[in-house]
């Protein structure tokens, strides 16, 4: 019973990022019919927008230290950063802590510009033309973001660290009543989970509860009509592209206390994500939610060490399992609405 | 690349004409012993092959190793400080090339990916005319291109691989690694952590889903459980994981109080960022201290795994900061030309392409079979690992291991390890057909023509 719920928490903040991504694809898909490749890639953008951050507030000056000698024996230069100088060390090294949630409100102006260009530089000329140019245009494009952060970030994971608040892990076990040690899930990776349902709340509320969402629904369901009705409808879907990538961005800038950022985790996420939206049913925003969570949460089951004693592998095949299965008995997805790409 | 007024095929044909004359010597010892074999360099340079990732996942440490190599074509022509060769315990080579012919080099791509960099190196040996191969940062790699260099004729100087099978049941007569292995890890670590943990442990193993991980795994237990330690279980992971919350929580309700990480590059730095989010190593199990073991370092992948690696437990190969001869004058020419210390992959990449030159000036030829003859059981001291020897039997290089420790006070980002234990180099010898490197055969040297 433990080792369940344990693999359930454990699903919850895969399933998160699995659902953000997803989110922003459905989002994309369903205002502006594009199948958006690069979506991975904005994601690891957003990561590296707070490896950028932390990298601004550490810039620094070196302080010539002669008491000490450096790996040549010449006198130690210390990297002093600036934000001392202004701040003074202990609030310096306070804000340095809090690099990754500060970096939410340096990812989002980011994002949404990065998201701006991205659609109105190059895909908006790709509307027309069938998806699979769009795929290799989005695709193409996803490598080349790649290898430009590859090219001023090195190939190499960079750590970067939660505040230190947020180290440590909490005991659910010991909550719950079971032994103490036996279920217990880090405090980040909760905060993760937290952060992902307001987002999705909020983009749900945005959509529901605005005027502007509104619109945009109405232009998902049929745009030519909207477009008719006098309203211009392209500026508004861009300016859900330009959320989409904040939202992709927010789940990367958060995630990287989990695991060090390097240049190819977008694409370690983008196939997963683009099952995920299948599974949710092409265009269904709720359905790219449920189905993020809950192949987050099977990935997690196929991982434990008793399932993979009497199947072995089934951790790496399991989510493509799962959504052949629910493909043949559901061909539009869990949440599918009748017609989205089946023209 | 090459200068070579001669073609290839030229050459060939002419090795091919001189072998139906009937020769009774063996080619490399036939007259001027620059021809009878593949890639013969025949102007005034000879071309070597530095076959490194220059992208995908290790692309820093391909291009750290591509640093050492570029160092070490310098002194080889006698430029800069010469590094190595002025400790080097063999004096064959003089700063004036290799046999006298200058040292030119071309590199290639190896992308971490076994097809890839068989691809680079066969193109370095068939259209730019690559004498020898050498470098990789994995043994995938290195096992995939060590068999076509066999093939082809040019010898391969491994770069950094760490599986048993490389020098085990891969190995071949045109293959030789200087790095340690998997089997040396074990054997180094094993005293090291029972001294610090205790011999009454119960260990769980996360071991990477290949070759090099199934190796480690089995050298590490095997050397764990000899020392008293049990086993509780050995779960592999996939390659591609990034994420491996899944496999480190369940590690707790093992009753497990160690955990063994046989994973290297991105997978460790994940995994064991992972495992100290978990809060294991502030755990108490069966009344002791959660422990954290990684058998492979490497201090450019410690780094990105920031502030989780102090206190940890490993092996690896070489440190910069050790205070031999040898190793000052590298740290001192690698750090003047680029202004950092270099990794353990640049140390034995430096010392591989050393190792090349001078059994060639040793041999006093670029015949394959020449240089296999003076490499093997070859001795030599003075290049940052102490005494160190090259078995005949399996080409392995033996010397000390190094044991090391994630530092808790860093005095710099390069400053990540601190060396607990020079291992001698008697606790980590094994005998040619030892179990873990059993079902090889380095078969017979080949010169390509």
């Amino acid at each position: 019973m433990d080792a369940i719920i344990l693999q359930i928490l454990n699903g919850l903040d895969k399933g998160s990022a699995y659902a953000l991504i997803a989110l922003g694809l459905t989002l994309i898909f369903g205002t502006l019919g594009v199948v958006n490749f690069a979506h991975g890639a904005l994601f690891m953008i957003g990561a590296f927008c707070a490896v950028t951050l932390s990298r601004i507030l550490t810039f620094s000056h070196t302080v010539i230290d002669e008491t000490k000698k450096d790996f040549l024996g010449n006198p130690l230069k210390v990297e002093v950063p600036y934000i001392y100088d202004i701040f003074g060390q202990a609030t310096g090294d306070v804000i340095i802590d809090w690099a990754v949630p500060i970096s939410i409100l340096f990812a989002i102006p980011v994002m949404v510009a990065i998201g701006f260009a991205m659609e109105r530089g190059l895909i908006k000329h790709f509307y027309k033309r069938p998806h699979a140019d769009q795929i290799l245009v989005t695709f193409g494009l996803a490598i080349v973001l790649q290898e430009i952060i590859k090219y001023f970030y090195g190939a190499n994971p960079i750590p970067t660290p939660a505040p230190a608040a947020f180290t440590g892990s909490f005991d659910f076990g010991a909550m719950l009543g079971f032994d103490p040690n036996t279920i217990i899930y880090p405090y980040w990776r909760l905060v993760y989970f937290a952060f992902a349902a307001v987002i999705i709340g909020a983009v749900f509320a945005f959509l529901q509860f605005t005027t502007f969402g509104m619109v945009v629904r109405a232009g998902m369901a049929d745009r030519e009509t909207v477009g008719l009705l006098g309203i211009n409808i392209d500026k508004r879907f861009t300016i859900m592209f330009g959320i989409a990538a904040a939202v992709a961005g927010l789940a990367g800038v958060m995630y990287t206390p989990i695991n060090s950022p390097n240049y190819h985790m977008g694409m370690d996420f983008l196939v997963l994500s683009f099952v995920v939206v299948v599974v949710g049913g092409m265009g269904s925003l709720s359905g790219a939610v449920l189905a993020g969570f809950l192949l987050g949460v099977l990935e997690s089951f196929a991982s434990m060490a008793v399932v993979l004693e009497t199947l072995p592998g089934i951790n790496q095949i399991i989510i493509y399992l799962v959504a052949i299965i629910i493909l043949l008995t559901r061909p539009r997805g869990l949440m599918g609405r009748k017609g989205v790409m089946e023209d | 690349m090459s200068n070579s007024k001669l073609t290839r095929r030229g050459l060939i044909k002419t090795g091919a004409v001189a072998g139906a004359a009937g020769l009774a010597l063996p080619t490399y010892l036939r007259a001027d012993g620059h021809a009878g074999f593949l890639n013969a360099p025949a102007g005034s340079t000879v071309t070597l092959g530095f076959n490194v990732p220059q992208s995908g996942p290790y692309a820093d440490e391909g291009a750290d190793e591509l640093r050492a190599y570029e160092l070490a074509v310098e002194h080889l022509n006698g430029e800069g400080d010469g590094g190595m060769m002025n400790t080097f315990t063999s004096k064959a080579l003089k700063g004036n090339g290799i046999l006298g012919k200058k040292v030119e080099y071309v590199t290639g791509d190896t992308q971490t990916k076994s097809d890839a960099a068989r691809a680079s190196a066969k193109s370095m040996i068939e259209k730019d005319g690559a004498i020898m191969i050498t470098g990789g940062s994995s043994s995938g790699v290195a096992v995939a291109v060590q068999a076509l260099c066999q093939e082809a004729g040019v010898i391969f100087m491994a770069g950094l691989t760490h599986s048993n099978d490389t020098t085990g049941k891969d190995r071949r007569a045109n293959g030789f690694r200087h790095f340690f292995n998997s089997y040396m890890s074990g054997a180094a670590l094993a005293p090291v952590l029972a001294n610090a943990y205790g011999t009454d442990r119960k260990a769980y193993h996360l071991t990477a889903d290949y070759n090099w991980g199934y190796t480690t795994e089995e050298a590490v237990k095997t050397s764990t459980e000899a020392m008293g330690w049990e086993t509780v279980n050995a779960v592999k992971t996939p390659l591609t994981q990034t994420d491996f919350s899944s496999y480190i929580a369940p590690v707790l309700q093992s009753g497990a109080d160690t955990l063994v990480l046989n994973h290297y590059g991105g997978n460790m730095v994940n995994s064991l960022t992972n495992a100290v989010q978990f809060g294991l190593r502030d755990k108490q199990v069966n009344g002791k201290d959660f422990q954290i073991i990684v058998p492979l370092y490497s201090r450019l992948m410690a780094k990105g795994a920031g502030a989780n690696v102090k206190g940890i437990f490993g092996s690896t190969n070489w440190h910069w900061s050790l205070q031999d001869e040898g190793s000052k004058a590298f740290v001192k020419s690698f750090g003047t030309k680029y202004g950092f210390p270099p990794s353990q992959a640049a140390h034995t990449c430096y010392v591989q392409a050393l190792l090349y030159a001078d059994a060639v000036e040793r041999a006093g030829s670029f015949n394959p079979c020449a240089v296999v003859e003076a490499l093997e059981g070859f001795e030599f001291d003075g290049m940052g690992n102490g005494k160190t020897l090259y078995r005949a039997d399996d080409h392995q290089c033996f010397k000390d291991v190094l044991v090391v420790k994630g530092k808790e006070n860093p005095s710099s980002e390069f400053d990540l390890l601190e060396v607990v234990e020079v291992t001698p180099v008697e606790q980590v010898t094994y005998a040619p057909d030892h179990p873990q490197f059993a079902g090889g055969s380095l078969g017979t040297c080949n010169p390509g023509a």
